[in-house]
């Protein structure tokens, strides 16, 4: 027999790790030695045929699994989201028609939709002309003569209901490490807007716009300006008190910055480029519609890995939450929408809340928002009020990621990267589902924003994955 | 001379900048140094100190530049490298103190990278699974749950067997690796006797026996009471325990106890024990005591085995030298061995006040080793003893909640546990049935152990002083007398604190002796006064 290994931890420093009854860890702390406790709880929640796939893939994949999952990582790491125009949907997004919709989520037909979806349709086809009334454009929606698909089909990605309809405009953004392209519509603002499903004059008449106006203003001044390094203004916006999903005043303020000197230098009526400052001004979510696209096209680029447990997809349809592995390209796993645990707006409650919709869930899956909680003390109020809740937050991210941003760093953590990877094994394993911030919308069509706070993804959608990518690649299952 | 590295695309906080900076500049060799983002005034600043203007064309404000003016290339590299070192340097923002928890095996790895025990103690049906992945990643494991398959526990031996680890348990309750308890263990000196015990009690008796013998341990491996017993596990955790313990310098003799091993796996541990090279003590409960080898020494009882491995290592270098040393209890306290007279003077003592009818002993134990060592001797002096722990079946009990005849009742079997703690933690059962067992007017003596150490309860003679109380009172009602004699395994370093324990019990007239052998020969001996009809 070989003692070697006995003798040696005869020599060194008891170090424990503790799986179980607490008093144990507590015992060696207080003679001394070293132990960490594990807030054990059964793997995937005791479901046998998840932990049968954990255990097939840990005895043995066809492809590495380990090598794949870095290379995954690496592109993400390496990934650089830059922002390189306006343009119009029908012109830009692979694969736009005038008769197709994109919705955020996993697909979804019209009958199935949630309320918020189907008003920010009826919005779509108001504003692209195909309808006059909402009755009207319910009945086209119904009648199967326009097409549905998920924005993440096109290379793109849409907030809350997330509609994207032909004459939209949307900023393009080019992954310069990978040349993949995303596409994302501009941010409407508060209050009653499309992607909350409000689709009243008020909502079209800014939509009409945003299409005539703005967005010409914002391409020509970014024209002057040039390309926006995505990775570097994040960067800074997670040391400014953003996390880069529900907190985004830090970086509306740096876009506002950067452009402001194109804008002021264009040849219009200063009537309309102040109009058009002002209304950045007063959205302070006009920056989520640019670190959408940028996590977008940063995963995207680690989409398609043979053996990789990478997700690089999660979204939401208000009706079913999906997500996708790297590994299993083309491929959604989904499980009902979740409700949300939030805090509301004046006059609202969770009875009037919609389940989980939108595709912002991107930037988690890129390793900001909900995983970069810690770097936004500014809206603890989300997870329980205070900066140490944050922190907690992000540290159980690191539980389920396989690395950590070099560029996205957290100030309370001492500048220590922001969790990045996913691994759908280690999120199945222990339990800990990813952290998910989101605003919440009125379950109605036509309301809009009632608040915002945290979700809790369906664990079923991550087991169903990994039994899947076991399937396909564990040598016995 | 003058070096520029750039990496493209890195945002990094100026504050951030200029602590690196100021790192390299303090760094031997360096002349000059800065590390920046290329702003155009950066730029120009660097080519002002004549770094070389080329290579930063094309940069701009998103591009980190590290720029070392360096005495030669070995200072210059080791520079740019502390540059990257210090930017992306990690910090874990760790709890202040205490222990830090975090939702899984891999997750404290990433934590730790160099522990070096798991130890595991989630519910049976997830322990194999558990215990196999901390192997997997080279940790030692030791598996306090039980209700681990026979086939899992020889899979886990046999791949930690392959990779060197020791892999103690399944259902093991206790083990003292690097003078640290790990689950049930006692704070026990460190010393030159190293053990490897199959049974959880008997490894805390003789431990604390041995401190108080003025000894210590090194080492103490549990290893599961299959280990040994079943010859399919074949030892595989002994064996290896026993070859680390022979070639560990601070482990001078070697101390084996447990219950019957399989013959063909009492024949290699026997094996092993000679080869080891170092005198060894070998216990094995309630099996016959074979004569002494050249380096083994035989035990009979715990206590023996104890005082033994204290001798052995205390200068005797053979079992025979070491037995001469042992004197009887009159006058030499420190390695001595009860005489038949003193045991019969205590329980004569207390059987005088016996009343009519008192017949029978009645053992309650938490724990499992003590209870068999107490049944062992028992039943073979009082010719029967029932017990739910009993190998014959003639014996064992029908019904473990009611005692008949003379009784030995192992309180932490699954039979009484099966959905509540451990007795060792929570002795309230225990309690109850010494009270149940007062009442019984038949009952002559009651037998106790108590327990300390990590673990355990925090007073678990404190927990039994209600009953003794009612049940000395219920007696003494009925015109008789109810003598309760009782151990207490410990050290003064316990954290129930051991002399408190004792002063504890003795205040309600309960005999404690010094071992569980001793409270159990006491015990034995009213017994049989009472069976002779001693009581008036």
């Amino acid at each position: 027999m070989n003692a070697k290994p006995v003798l040696a931890l005869f020599n060194a420093e008891l170090r424990a790790i503790n799986l179980g009854l607490d008093s144990f860890a507590a015992n060696l702390d207080r003679e001394g030695a070293k132990a960490i406790q594990v807030d054990w709880r059964p793997p995937a929640g005791g479901d046998v045929k998840a932990i049968a796939a954990l255990d097939a893939i840990a005895a043995g994949t066809k492809v590495d699994v380990e090598k794949a999952n870095a290379e995954a990582v690496r592109r993400i790491l390496a990934a650089e989201p830059t922002v390189i125009g306006i343009g119009v949907a029908k012109d830009v997004v692979p694969g736009m028609e005038p008769d197709l919709i994109l919705h955020a989520g996993p697909p979804v037909t019209w009958d199935r939709m949630c309320g918020p979806m189907r008003g920010a349709v009826i919005g779509g086809l108001i504003f692209e002309g195909l309808a006059k009334t909402p009755e009207e454009a319910e009945k086209l929606a119904a009648s199967g003569r326009i097409r549905f698909d998920p924005c993440h089909h096109h290379d793109a990605v849409g907030p809350m209901a997330g509609i994207m309809t032909a004459n939209m405009p949307v900023w393009i953004l080019e992954n310069k490490a990978f040349g993949n392209k995303a596409y994302c519509t501009l941010n409407e603002g508060l209050g009653k807007v499309l992607r909350y499903g409000a689709y009243s004059s008020e909502v079209i008449d800014r939509l009409t716009w945003m299409r005539d106006e703005l967005a010409p203003i914002l391409s020509k001044a970014l024209a002057l300006h040039g390309p926006i390094d995505m990775k570097s203004v994040i960067a800074q916006i997670l040391q400014m008190g953003d996390e880069g999903h529900n907190r985004n005043r830090a970086g509306t303020s740096i876009i506002i910055r950067e452009l402001a000197p194109h804008i002021v230098m264009l040849d219009y009526p200063k009537e309309k480029l102040s109009r058009a400052l002002a209304f950045l001004n007063a959205n302070d979510h006009f920056f989520l519609n640019l670190t959408m696209p940028s996590a977008k096209c940063t995963v995207d680029a680690a989409a398609g890995i043979e053996g990789s447990t990478i997700i690089t997809t999660m979204a939401r349809n208000g009706t079913e939450f999906g997500i996708k592995l790297s590994g299993l390209p083309g491929r959604w796993f989904t499980g009902p929408a979740g409700v949300i645990d939030g805090l509301y707006l004046p006059g609202f409650g969770p009875e009037h809340a919609s389940r989980d919709i939108g595709d912002s869930v991107i930037t988690e899956t890129s390793g900001i928002g909900g995983f970069a909680m810690a770097a936004a003390p500014a809206i603890v109020k989300f997870v329980g009020g205070s900066p140490k809740d944050a922190i907690d937050v992000t540290m159980r991210m690191y539980e389920i990621t396989n690395a950590e941003s070099e560029n996205y760093r957290i100030p309370a953590l001492d500048f220590r990267g922001t969790p990045t990877g996913i691994d759908v094994r280690k999120v199945v394993e222990t339990g800990i589902l990813p952290a998910i911030n989101t605003g919440i919308a009125h379950k109605d069509p036509g309301v809009g924003m009632v608040g915002a706070g945290l979700v809790k993804p369906p664990e079923n959608a991550f087991r169903d994955a990994l039994v899947a990518f076991a399937e396909k690649y564990a040598k016995r299952l | 001379m003058k070096r520029i590295t750039v990496k493209r695309g890195a945002y990094y906080d100026s504050v951030f900048l200029m602590l690196a900076t100021r790192g390299l500049k303090g760094l031997a060799g360096v002349r000059d140094a800065i590390v920046a983002m290329a702003t155009p005034m950066n730029v120009e600043l660097l080519g002002d100190m004549g770094f070389p203007s080329a290579e930063l064309d094309g940069l701009g404000p998103n591009d980190l530049v590290v720029a070392v003016d360096a005495e030669g290339d070995q200072a210059a590299e080791a520079a740019v490298k502390e540059a990257f070192e210090s930017l992306t340097k990690k910090k874990a923002a760790e709890a202040a103190g205490g222990v830090a928890k975090v939702g899984s095996l891999s997750a404290a790895l990433a934590r730790d990278p160099d522990a070096n025990v798991a130890v595991i103690s989630v519910p049976g049906a997830y322990a194999a699974r558990e215990a196999g992945k901390a192997l997997e990643a080279g940790l030692h494991a030791m598996v306090f749950s039980d209700n681990v398959s026979l086939e899992d526990e020889i899979a886990l031996k046999k791949l930690a067997v392959s990779k060197g680890l020791l892999m103690m348990g399944p259902d093991c309750g206790t083990a003292i690796v690097n003078g640290k308890p790990l689950c049930f263990a006692n704070a026990v000196r460190r010393g030159p006797i190293g053990v490897v015990a199959a049974s959880g009690t008997g490894l805390q008796e003789t431990t604390c026996l041995i401190d108080r013998y003025g000894s210590g341990i090194s080492q103490a491996i549990g290893t599961g009471g299959r280990d040994m017993k079943n010859a399919a596990v074949g030892g595989m955790t002994s064996l290896l325990a026993i070859e680390a313990l022979a070639a560990d310098p601070a482990t001078r003799v070697i101390l084996v106890v447990g219950k019957p091993p399989a013959p063909e796996v009492a024949a290699k541990v026997v094996a092993a024990l000679r080869a080891s090279g170092k005198p060894a003590v070998a216990h094995f409960l309630g099996a016959p005591v074979p004569a002494d080898e050249a380096t083994i020494a035989y035990a009979s009882d715990l206590e023996e085995a104890a005082l033994l491995a204290t001798l052995l290592a205390d200068g005797s270098n053979d079992p025979a030298t070491a037995r001469t040393r042992i004197r009887d209890d009159s006058g030499n306290d420190r390695y001595n061995r009860p005489s038949k007279r003193a045991i019969e003077a205590i329980a004569v003592a207390e059987a005088e006040r016996l009343g009519e009818g008192q017949r029978f002993l009645r053992g309650l134990y938490t724990g499992g080793t003590l209870c068999d060592e107490a049944l062992f001797l028992a039943h073979a002096a009082l010719g029967g003893v029932r017990s739910n722990n009993q190998t014959d079946p003639a014996w064992t009990m029908a019904d473990p909640l009611r005692s008949e005849g003379h009784a030995v009742i192992d309180l932490g079997d699954d039979f009484f546990t099966a959905g509540k703690p451990h007795p060792m933690i929570d002795p309230a059962a225990r309690a109850e049935r010494l009270e149940r067992e007062g009442s019984d007017p038949e009952t002559a003596v009651v037998l106790i152990d108590v327990v300390l150490g990590y673990g355990s309860h925090d007073d678990p003679a404190g927990a039994c002083v209600p009953a003794i109380r009612a049940a000395k009172a219920a007696a003494a009602a009925r015109g008789g007398y109810l003598p309760v004699i009782a151990s207490v395994t410990g050290t003064p370093a316990d954290p129930q604190g051991y002399a408190g324990q004792i002063a504890a019990l003795e205040a309600e007239g309960v005999v404690v002796m010094p071992s569980n052998y001793r409270a159990a020969l006491v015990a034995i001996e009213i017994a049989r006064i009472a069976a002779k009809g001693g009581a008036r």
